[in-house]
């Protein structure tokens, strides 16, 4: 599944991977932002853009070929209305539809790829990410390998119970629905659960979450080379 | 001595009436390592979850001299460290670190306090090697040792588990036998395993039907309870009670 | 319905984001207001069980299957407020876990589906949930969840000048609708299941949640509703009005579309629909096969 394997990949060691979750945010925004404002025919900007992701890829000991496919979830959707953009006329828009969103998802992949999922939560929130936002999907993406993993042994179960395929569909869909409340008790029953050990340990009413460790020059200076490189590409 | 813990009368009702514990008395010693026993149903987790105060029945419960009222609950959980069946529900922060510093952070001490008594705790199970993993990485055994840790950042008195052998095959259990006998407080153990009760055990006590009817030596009250106890390929018992 | 980066034009995205920080800021101030820090795991774990639940299929018919999206389901269960929150934090690990949905584009995602589609299903539940028509509710919010937060999508993708022929205009709008009627039954059947395994699980509709909340998913609602009726109606106008206010940049609509978008009007049904058809199939080729390989792929 896709989250497992962008998980192993920020766990990894690379220069990448140790910068600061804020310094990795900030200049993926940058990046983001010029992007969106590059016109669509602005040939060299892009290619920097571009050749600059598949740097960061090498950098972060990242597999490039395995990442950019994935990187291609966003072609479907993006195909499409390219294609409807220049049947209808817009072929500039069409082109920028296509190459700019594959672009932005290479650039989140990346950033997420070299970014333990909790440590950029974290980084959102210093950087002013509601508290009670952050510690939901931080408690979301914890347990959502165990849930994901639950759901997909009641997948099979049905599976290995299935008969003739397409006889009797309502009393499948029934048995989908069933499947679907199980797991949501299940997953109520674990919430208690999880509340009884938090109360265990004196848990009082706040979470108590560990403070970020503060920006190094390393850190400062990666974003500034960013911001600075990015403008400047794009303003050429 | 004082005992660590002293239960007198307690009872408690579901919502439903059932009524899960009636008229328990029992008394933990420091030094003592307690098997609770019993089958399934007979209130052995409805009494546990009392002594840190999760369920409120009726009765007297002193926890190191102190009585347990809504006000010592803090005080109390400070001095229980319970490690539950289920060690997803107990390792719920994003790393192992994190979830080890929860309890002393809860306790007050400030953050570098807390993640040296987190680190020192991992270092007593065997896990410094897993600080900043995350928990769905980890194997059964290792979660079972990370929520150990868990509660003895908090330097706690008082070890409660709750069927700690769920899951482990026998190397894990091995390694849990000795961790547990490395461990200087007083422990009550929930569980099935015979072998694992004789041998990390020196008193037992048995549940039944809400009851606690018998307090002695392990081997004693294993042989007392036979019903309970004996081998699943013993014929002389039929299969007739409900599972 | 997950709308990627660099589809909107820069004003909407950032107008939409400008919006949905104060309004996910005050859908978690109410959820921290009624609910302390210990319903987080419960609000988590519920996010979860939303993801995994997508996983599960429904059939419909004709071999295909749906999947729950779960805006109504949540809200029917959790209270309207953390169910918005709870929404939220699932759009933000899609965006940035699964790349589905853009990051700039995610005030505009959480708009449309966490706090629009997270309201308007919550609505007709609140009104309606207490009575005899509590299953009709139930599937009427879980309706109105999906068609508001695909409606506003769509007029914001017109607005950002996406081009888009009277065809392909229909058929979305035609698979949005679908869709909602499966989240509408799919909803009602596992709500029901929960029931049977605990009351306690499903929340009892109370009008007396306040009449703020009442107000926004009725505006929830209306604004969908509005979406829906002035993009299936006047594509064109809404570009014309997007060049005008700015909203978008000129482009020529020149090709061999734009005369037959043109002279639509005046066709014969027949020919209408036969070209129609023949580009909806083209598009249905390409997404299926792109689709398909970009889905080995992952589960691998």
């Amino acid at each position: 599944m896709h989250h497992v394997l962008v998980d192993r990949w920020s766990r990894g060691a690379s220069p990448l991977h140790a910068l600061d979750p804020r310094a990795k945010i900030l200049s993926l925004a940058v990046f983001l932002i010029v992007l969106a404002t590059t016109s669509a025919n602005a040939v060299v900007p892009l290619t920097i853009d571009a050749a600059l992701l598949l740097a960061g890829i090498l950098i972060a000991g990242l597999p490039p070929g395995t990442l950019l496919i994935r990187a291609m979830a966003v072609l479907p959707f993006s195909l499409t209305f390219g294609l409807i953009s220049w049947l209808a006329g817009d072929s500039l828009r069409a082109i920028g539809l296509i190459e700019k969103s594959y672009l932005s998802s290479v650039a989140v992949l990346l950033v997420v790829s070299t970014t333990p999922l909790p440590r950029l939560l974290g980084g959102l929130e210093s950087l002013g990410a509601p508290r009670l936002l952050v510690l939901v999907a931080q408690f979301l993406y914890r347990y959502l390998f165990v849930i994901s993993e639950q759901a997909q042994h009641m997948r099979l179960a049905a599976a290995s119970r299935q008969g003739i395929p397409g006889a009797h569909r309502r009393s499948r869909f029934r048995a989908a629905a069933g499947a679907l409340a199980v797991l949501f008790a299940h997953s109520y029953y674990r919430a208690e659960g999880i509340n009884r050990a938090m109360l265990a340990r004196g848990f009082s009413g706040k979470f108590p979450l560990l403070k970020p460790l503060r920006l190094k020059f390393a850190d400062g200076l990666f974003l500034l080379a960013m911001a600075v490189f990015l403008v400047l590409v794009r303003v050429q | 001595m004082t005992p660590l813990i002293e239960v007198r009368d307690l009872s408690f009702q579901y919502e439903d009436g059932a009524r899960a514990l009636d008229g328990v008395s029992f008394t933990l010693l420091p030094g003592e390592t307690v098997a609770v026993l019993g089958a399934n149903g007979s209130g052995k987790t409805t009494f546990v979850l009392h002594l840190n105060g999760t369920l409120r029945g009726e009765g007297n419960i002193q926890v190191c001299g102190t009585p347990l009222t809504k006000e010592t609950l803090p005080l109390v959980r400070s001095k229980i460290g319970m490690v539950f069946q289920d060690s997803d529900e107990q390792l719920f922060m994003p790393t192992v670190l994190e979830d080890v510093a929860f309890g002393p952070l809860n306790m007050g001490l400030t953050q570098t306090e807390a993640i040296a008594k987190a680190k020192s705790a991992l270092e007593k199970v065997g896990m410094s090697h897993a600080l900043d993993k995350a928990p769905y990485h980890l194997s059964a055994g290792e979660k079972r040792r990370a929520a150990l840790a868990g509660v003895l950042s908090m330097d706690p008195d008082i070890l409660v588990l709750d069927e700690p052998n769920t899951f482990l095959d026998p190397p894990g259990l091995r390694n849990l036998l000795h961790l547990l006998k490395e461990l200087p407080q007083a422990k009550l153990i929930i569980t099935h395993n015979t072998h694992f009760a004789l041998a990390v055990a020196t008193r037992a006590v048995f549940f039944e039907k809400g009851k606690l009817v018998a307090d002695g030596g392990v081997a004693e009250i294993m042989e007392r309870f036979d019903w309970t106890y004996a081998p699943a390929d013993d014929l002389r018992y039929s299969a007739q009670r409900r599972f | 319905m997950h709308i990627p980066d660099n589809f909107l034009s820069t004003p909407v995205w950032v107008a939409l984001d400008a919006i949905s920080i104060p309004a996910a800021g005050l859908m978690v101030r109410r959820a921290g207001r009624d609910v302390e820090d210990t319903r987080i795991p419960l609000m988590g774990v519920m996010g979860a069980f939303v993801f995994a639940a997508q996983m599960i299929n429904f059939p419909v018919g004709l071999g295909t299957s749906g999947h729950l999206v779960g805006g109504a389901l949540l809200a029917c269960t959790l209270g309207a407020a953390p169910a918005a929150l709870v929404m939220t934090a699932i759009i933000a690990i899609q965006a940035f876990v699964f790349q589905d949905g853009g990051v700039l584009a995610l005030g505009a995602n959480v708009f449309n589906m966490a706090i629009a589609g997270v309201l308007a299903g919550y609505l007709p539940f609140q009104i309606w949930g207490a009575g005899r028509w509590r299953k009709q509710a139930i599937f009427v919010g879980a309706f109105l969840s999906v068609l508001v937060s695909a409606s506003l999508a769509l007029s914001e993708l017109l607005i950002s000048g996406i081009a888009m022929p009277q065809p392909v205009l229909l058929l979305s709008m035609g698979l949005f609708a679908i869709s909602a009627l499966i989240e509408g039954a799919i909803t009602v059947s596992v709500v029901g299941a929960i029931e049977k395994l605990n009351p306690g699980f499903v929340r009892k509709a109370e009008a007396s949640n306040g009449r703020t909340l009442a107000m926004l998913s009725g505006a929830a609602v209306v604004l969908g509703v509005a979406g829906f009726v002035l993009a299936s109606s006047a594509p064109d106008g809404i570009q014309k009005l997007a060049l005008q206010l700015g909203l978008t940049t000129k482009s020529s609509f020149h090709g061999p579309f734009a005369d037959y978008a043109v002279g639509y009007f005046d066709s014969p049904w027949l020919r209408r629909a036969t070209a129609g058809l023949a580009g909806l199939l083209v598009i249905y080729g390409i997404c299926a096969a792109v689709g398909k390989m970009i889905a080995r792929q992952r589960s691998a």
